[in-house]
């Protein structure tokens, strides 16, 4: 596939405030984030990495504070981004090819076809197969897969490295690293390492 | 965005050949309702015509309410309904196409049974036709009426009956001129084109004001 790196843009989050059942969860939380950058977002559990997360996919409503991007033609973050969280978006009845033909043509902007991501993942071999019939860490891989089937210059994963095992880590870090070699943004909840040097770290929460 | 429509609208056609969605359930609940009226009511044939057009429109409404609360329902669990979120895709539009694969599953199977059950409520033959008719152009409404019912309680994880319990009292107006269009076949003061003009105007207002319902229920950030 022939790429040409992603057009200029920068996320800015600031002063990000969540409350969850009348408790604070985190107040303060500033954030920007630019091409070919990534961000470690690190914390307790319960700190709020997927609140923060759903916050910017338009799924929580910010307690105080501000989310924006500059650039990139007044689109908004969620037709921007990627999101792959703890649930897969998968439907368990279609086949995996199925699943990412389906996200392709939801997302728009395709890229890789869904032979080919699945290559990439290294599941080429059942892609024919329902997804119900995929262990924990397969679905995952299929789940992450959506990311090469659509470009979209931001990708913000949930706790990404979740049940795969480690040749599958590695396969990530490679993927991620050539996202962010084309310019693209990451940004990651996570306990583990990535793999990235150059990725930030930001701890939110106590 | 019309690629987008069309996924949505296949995948959903795709789940329900394939995972034995709510469509068949739907049909079997009808004919088991329609199979035990004869036997509540007792052998008068009289009787069972002249209510056989409001029992198979009692029954097709209850079928497609029972199935109504996983119409968003499992989107929501698996993570689905956020990818349609952020597609460039109106939320509208998803709705549409899912209303639409919910009509084609459900509703429309119920109309077209309808003649044959017709048999079993000893509907008179001039009767049969304009019955199927109202219920094919009275499904749409009640699939998306559904659809509004559906999406308030998309995040309920065992939302169970509520659906059906919230959504029934505002298909009121359809059973009414589904019923009356159909009995005017029978016979009557009402011709049959004034009720059967309303119900067509209550699906095509409910396919507008179900969609943007539903959209601007699933659009609410917590």
């Amino acid at each position: 596939m022939t790429q040409t790196p992603f057009q200029d843009s920068r996320l800015r989050v600031e002063n990000l405030a969540c409350r969850r059942g009348g408790r604070l969860i985190f107040d303060g939380v500033s954030l920007s984030l630019g091409n070919g950058e990534a961000l470690a977002l690190t914390g307790r559990n319960g700190a709020g990495k997927s609140s923060l997360i759903a916050m910017l996919c338009g799924r929580l409503r910010p307690d105080g504070g501000s989310i924006r991007i500059e650039g990139a033609d007044e689109a908004e973050l969620p037709e921007l981004s990627h999101l792959v969280g703890h649930r897969d978006g998968l439907k368990t009845a279609l086949t995996a090819r199925e699943n990412l033909a389906f996200a392709q043509d939801l997302l728009g902007s395709p890229a890789a076809s869904p032979e080919a991501a699945l290559e990439a993942v290294g599941l080429a071999h059942v892609a024919t197969l329902p997804v119900g019939y995929l262990s924990a860490g397969q679905r995952r891989r299929v789940a992450l897969a959506r990311l090469l089937v659509s470009r979209r210059p931001y990708w913000l994963l949930d706790e990404p490295m979740a049940a795969l095992d480690t040749a599958s880590q590695a396969m990530l870090t490679g993927l991620m690293r050539a996202h962010l070699l084309m310019g693209g943004a990451i940004l990651a909840a996570t306990h583990g390492p990535l793999g990235l040097d150059e990725a930030r770290e930001l701890r939110i929460g106590p | 965005m019309r690629r987008a429509f069309i996924a949505i609208l296949k995948r959903d056609l795709a789940l329900a050949a394939r995972a034995g969605g709510g469509g068949e359930l739907a049909l079997v609940f009808f004919l088991t309702l329609v199979v035990l009226v004869p036997f509540a009511l007792g052998p008068d044939l009289n009787l069972l015509s002249r209510i056989g057009p409001a029992i198979l429109w009692l029954g097709a409404l209850l079928s497609v309410l029972i199935g109504l609360d996983r119409l968003f329902q499992s989107d929501e669990e698996d993570g689905s309904l956020e990818l349609m979120r952020a597609s460039s895709l109106p939320l509208e539009g998803a709705v549409l196409a899912k209303g639409l694969a919910h009509w084609l599953t459900t509703g429309l199977p119920l109309a077209l049974v309808s003649p044959l059950l017709g048999l079993l409520v000893a509907l008179p033959g001039e009767a049969v036709l304009p019955l199927f008719a109202t219920l094919l152009v009275g499904t749409p409404a009640l699939s998306f009426i559904g659809a509004a019912g559906a999406a308030l309680a998309a995040s309920l994880r065992r939302g169970g009956l509520i659906v059906p319990v919230l959504v029934a009292p505002l298909t009121i107006p359809v059973l009414i001129f589904g019923v009356s269009a159909a009995n005017a076949a029978l016979g009557g003061t009402v011709p049959f084109r004034t009720p059967f003009l309303i119900l067509v105007a209550l699906s095509l207002a409910a396919i507008v004001v179900g969609t943007l319902a539903a959209a601007a229920a699933l659009r609410q950030p917590e």
